[in-house]
């Protein structure tokens, strides 16, 4: 059930996606290329799509994590960084950078820039669009890397694969912490909530709706219709037709949303290990509630930036501890296919 | 050598190739036919890579469509040119090029040698097999088929639906008796020359050109004929998954195949490397003599293909989210409403949690927030009692409950002046269990102080809340058990219901009650209920109270009559 079926729904979403699209290619006037190597990406590779900004703390680890799993090629969209990223990035082989100084917000969240690069580069190969704050992992992503992995879904006839993203927290403050670049970041966030996690269907584009978590928990208790979004779709076998629209969270055509099975089965899916309270979370919040680069309204997330800002610990007795894969498995976080 | 081996490989040829040396290593011959649609640069590359073995040969190359005769034409092609060749072969394998060794070929060739006049190929009546997926069961061998099923399958279907109108059906060859069964054979000489040299094998293969299948039961049909020892089971483990593809064997699979004690399992995975790493490096292991033993993994299996196709019920996530009326249950495990009996018994939580040793809530739905058992603030720190966030997602907040203390009974309160945003999702539960004594409300108002006028209201707003709920417990969408008392009814012997719904939670073992909760006092509730009539309120969901003093009032205990046992 790819979105309301009616004929009226699904032309506005055709037009909407069209618009994305006829946006993305205005946006590639924006984008001067840093380092270019897309020529030496062949047919059977995963690409990775991302936009960062001031992302040298995770990045090594981040690159890390996705060579092991497979990724082929990585495809960067700096957004005016001032630590180095850009530079780094445009050193690392088997990577392509881009270059912007234009507004984050504007450019929907940058999904505009990686929308004309994905129409580029991805069609036919299977793509990863995350942040640099999220770890993607599936069931068996120890022994089985992505290129055989997505053989698995294909088998399966699955075209599209959703991830939770799991908000991964320290024990105390945040900025109580240090971190080495190249450090796991697991050694300084194991805890997670283990449940508590609610899903709705959204009738218009089909998607499902996933909120809770330690976010909703501390932030968002008095205001749960706010809480932060944790549906993702990351893995997509890309088609020039495609188009994220809100984040990652859902993209057009609407039935690229269907990664549940509604008869009471289950497809696969994975987690987004999600990164966002490494030290230095006061210093970024506080950047970004200057910035207003982010959300839709700006406004109504000061009082959770203050929070940030203060510093909160969203550790309790009943946080879980992250261990393997199948554990998520267990919690019925992520389901594999067999 | 004993045993010849016969290899289809259309795909994966460096993995078919790994197979073949190893079949090759313990001295088998090897025949290998090539799909006539592998292009012919990537054929030529297989061979001369294979070239430095002796006694691996090629047959002639037919294209091989699943479901269509040419298979049968390739396995036939082949096994002549073994039988040919090799004239010392007794036994031929047909193995596929995706199908692993899973125990030494010297133990293959051991037990067949022991077994010199015994053919292994599943082959059983159409009337006897529920495998086929998709319905043409006899009709395979009475319809005609010309046309492909994955290419042309709107003329398939309205070729075979003509069929069936105009009652058309084929003669089947006189003397033979169609059988269906497992491609993966191991025939001997004997039986595979004589189904090869039968004097009208023109006419029979001009019959199954257009049988449904015919790799399914071309030979087994024919060894029927023939055979003088038919041991109807494949020596290839094989499995297939709900929707009738074969199951594919992965890394993950391998302590599973191990424990099969099978000879060769199809189909792996090709980029499966610790299973080839495992099952082709030929271990001088001892030989062992166990016999095949498939059935150790059929339950494995036929949990995996549960799970995929049913889930973990109670489960919503990501890539699991049941419409409501998915009638596989909404819940993961069983739980226990309870309406009314907090209201009329004093001691009613603590004493249930003692006698059936379960997690024991309050009011879940309370308006000011959910009541958790032991006053907690939160279920295992993730789930607040906040009404806030239970009241954004009330449905998610009990399948939340649930699915997160599945191993452990839950039973809460619930009534008239809770939330009532889940009383359908919790009626159309299978899992729900649900105890109403109704009319029950009217015994806080009755020992409240409030002034009449307000008891009034309240009690005629909590009347018509009830009524709806059990108009939706009584519907006939309504799944759960449900058990309603009036209160009056109740009272006259509180102790029976009470063992009934107890006994069905009881985990196992059915005890009597040693002890009964405290009911309230009731004195002068039937004057009390006479006072609500008198100003208009008609209370009727307690069934009739007399205006003086119950007779049953006084608690029930020891004194009370035993209570008898329902099972």
């Amino acid at each position: 059930m790819a979105g309301k079926r009616t004929v009226l729904n699904r032309y506005r979403l055709r037009l909407r996606r069209k618009r994305l699209l006829w946006r993305a290619f205005r946006s590639r006037r924006d984008l001067t290329p840093v380092a270019d190597r897309t020529a030496s990406v062949t047919q059977e590779q995963i690409l990775l799509f991302s936009t960062v900004r001031n992302e040298m703390m995770r990045l090594p680890w981040f690159m890390k994590h996705y060579r092991a799993l497979g990724v082929g090629h990585f495809i960067f969209v700096d957004n005016d960084s001032d630590d180095g990223t850009a530079e780094w990035l445009a050193g690392q082989p088997d990577t392509s950078v881009w270059a912007t100084a234009s507004g984050y917000r504007a450019a929907r969240f940058g999904m505009d820039w990686l929308t004309s690069l994905q129409r580029r580069f991805a069609p036919g190969h299977w793509t990863l669009t995350v942040d640099a704050d999220e770890l993607l992992i599936y069931p068996g992503h120890d022994n089985c890397p992505l290129p055989d992995f997505v053989k698995r879904l294909e088998r399966f006839n699955q075209k599209a694969m959703g991830a939770i993203m799991l908000d991964l927290y320290p024990k105390g403050r945040p900025d109580e912490h240090t971190y080495l670049p190249e450090q796991n970041p697991l050694d300084v966030l194991p805890w997670f909530d283990a449940w508590g996690y609610q899903v709705q269907r959204q009738a218009r584009m089909g998607n499902l709706w996933l909120q809770g978590g330690p976010r909703a928990r501390c932030f968002f208790a008095d205001d749960p219709a706010r809480a932060p979004t944790l549906n993702k779709i990351p893995l997509v076998r890309w088609d020039r037709a495609f188009v994220y629209v809100n984040s990652t969270h859902n993209a057009l055509p609407a039935w690229l949303n269907e990664t549940w099975k509604s008869h009471g089965g289950v497809a696969a899916s994975g987690v987004l290990l999600h990164t966002k309270f490494l030290p230095g979370t006061a210093e970024r919040a506080a950047q970004e509630k200057a910035r207003r680069e982010h959300f839709q309204q700006p406004e109504a997330f000061d009082a959770y930036y203050d929070a940030l800002i203060r510093g909160t610990d969203m550790w309790e007795p009943g946080s879980a501890r992250y261990t393997c894969w199948r554990q998520m498995v267990d919690l019925g976080l992520m389901s594999e296919l067999r | 050598m004993s045993l010849g081996v016969v290899m289809l490989v259309h795909t994966a040829f460096d993995r078919a190739e790994e197979v073949a040396r190893h079949w090759r290593a313990s001295g088998c011959p090897v025949v290998i036919h090539v799909d006539k649609s592998v292009p012919r640069p990537v054929y030529d590359a297989f061979v001369s890579a294979l070239s430095d073995l002796a006694d691996v040969s090629f047959s002639r190359r037919f294209r091989c469509e699943w479901g269509t005769w040419g298979i049968v034409a390739a396995t036939q092609a082949a096994s002549e040119q073994i039988l040919q060749a090799h004239p010392g072969v007794r036994h031929v394998y047909l193995a596929s090029g995706s199908c692993l060794p899973l125990r030494p070929v010297k133990e293959l060739i051991d037990y067949l040698a022991a077994r010199p006049r015994t053919d292994f190929i599943e082959s059983a009546t159409t009337a006897d097999v529920p495998w086929t997926v998709g319905g043409l069961n006899a009709e395979r061998f009475t319809l005609r088929f010309p046309f492909s099923w994955r290419r042309q399958r709107w003329l398939f279907d309205r070729y075979v639906s003509l069929q069936r109108r105009v009652r058309f059906r084929r003669r089947i060859p006189a003397g033979l008796v169609p059988h269906l069964g497992s491609q993966w054979w191991c025939l001997t000489r004997q039986t595979l020359t004589a189904i090869l040299q039968d004097p009208s094998r023109a006419d029979i293969e001009r019959y199954f050109r257009r049988v449904w299948i015919p790799d399914e039961s071309y030979f087994q049909t024919m060894a029927r004929q023939y055979s003088t020892h038919i041991e109807s089971r494949s020596l290839t483990l094989s499995k297939f998954d709900y929707q009738g593809k074969p199951h594919i064997f992965y890394d993950d699979h391998l302590q599973l195949l191990r424990r099969s004690d099978c000879f060769v399992a199809r189909k792996i995975w090709p980029h499966a490397q610790r299973l080839y790493d495992a099952f082709l490096t030929d271990a001088e292991s001892a030989m062992s003599k166990t016999e095949p033993n498939p059935g150790k993994i059929d339950r494995i299996f036929a949990k995996a293909v549960d799970r995929r196709v049913f889930g973990r019920t109670g489960l919503y996530m990501q890539s699991r989210f049941p419409r409501d009326d998915w009638d596989s249950g909404v819940t993961a495990s069983p739980y226990s409403v309870f309406q009314g009996f907090t209201e009329l018994f004093e001691n009613f939580e603590p004493w249930l949690a003692r006698a059936t040793g379960a997690r024991v809530h309050g009011h879940l739905f309370a308006p000011a927030g959910a009541e958790f058992a032991d006053n907690q603030t939160s279920i295992n720190g993730a789930l607040s009692n906040s009404a806030v966030l239970r009241d954004y997602n009330p449905e998610f907040f009990l399948t939340n409950l649930l699915w997160n203390t599945r191993g452990e009974r839950q039973c809460f309160q619930f009534g008239p002046g809770d939330t009532q945003s889940v009383n359908w999702r919790i009626a159309k539960d299978p899992n729900a269990q649900i105890s109403v004594i109704s009319g029950a409300w009217a015994i806080p108002l009755f020992r409240s102080n409030a002034s009449f006028a307000d008891l009034r209201q309240k009690a005629a707003t909590l009347q018509k809340t009830e009524s709806e709920h059990l108009n939706v417990l009584r519907s006939a969408w309504t799944k759960a058990r449900v058990r309603i008392w009036t209160m009056a009814e109740f009272i006259e012997a509180p102790m029976e219901p009470l063992q009934t719904v107890l006994d069905e939670i009881g985990a196992g073992e059915t005890r009597r009650l040693a002890e009964a909760p405290r009911m309230v006092d009731l004195r002068g509730f039937g004057q009390f209920l006479q006072n609500l009539k008198n100003q208009g309120m008609h209370p009727h969901l307690m069934g009739d109270f007399p205006v003086d003093d119950l007779p049953a009032h006084q608690p029930p205990g020891r004194a009370a009559p035993r209570p008898y046992l329902v099972r």
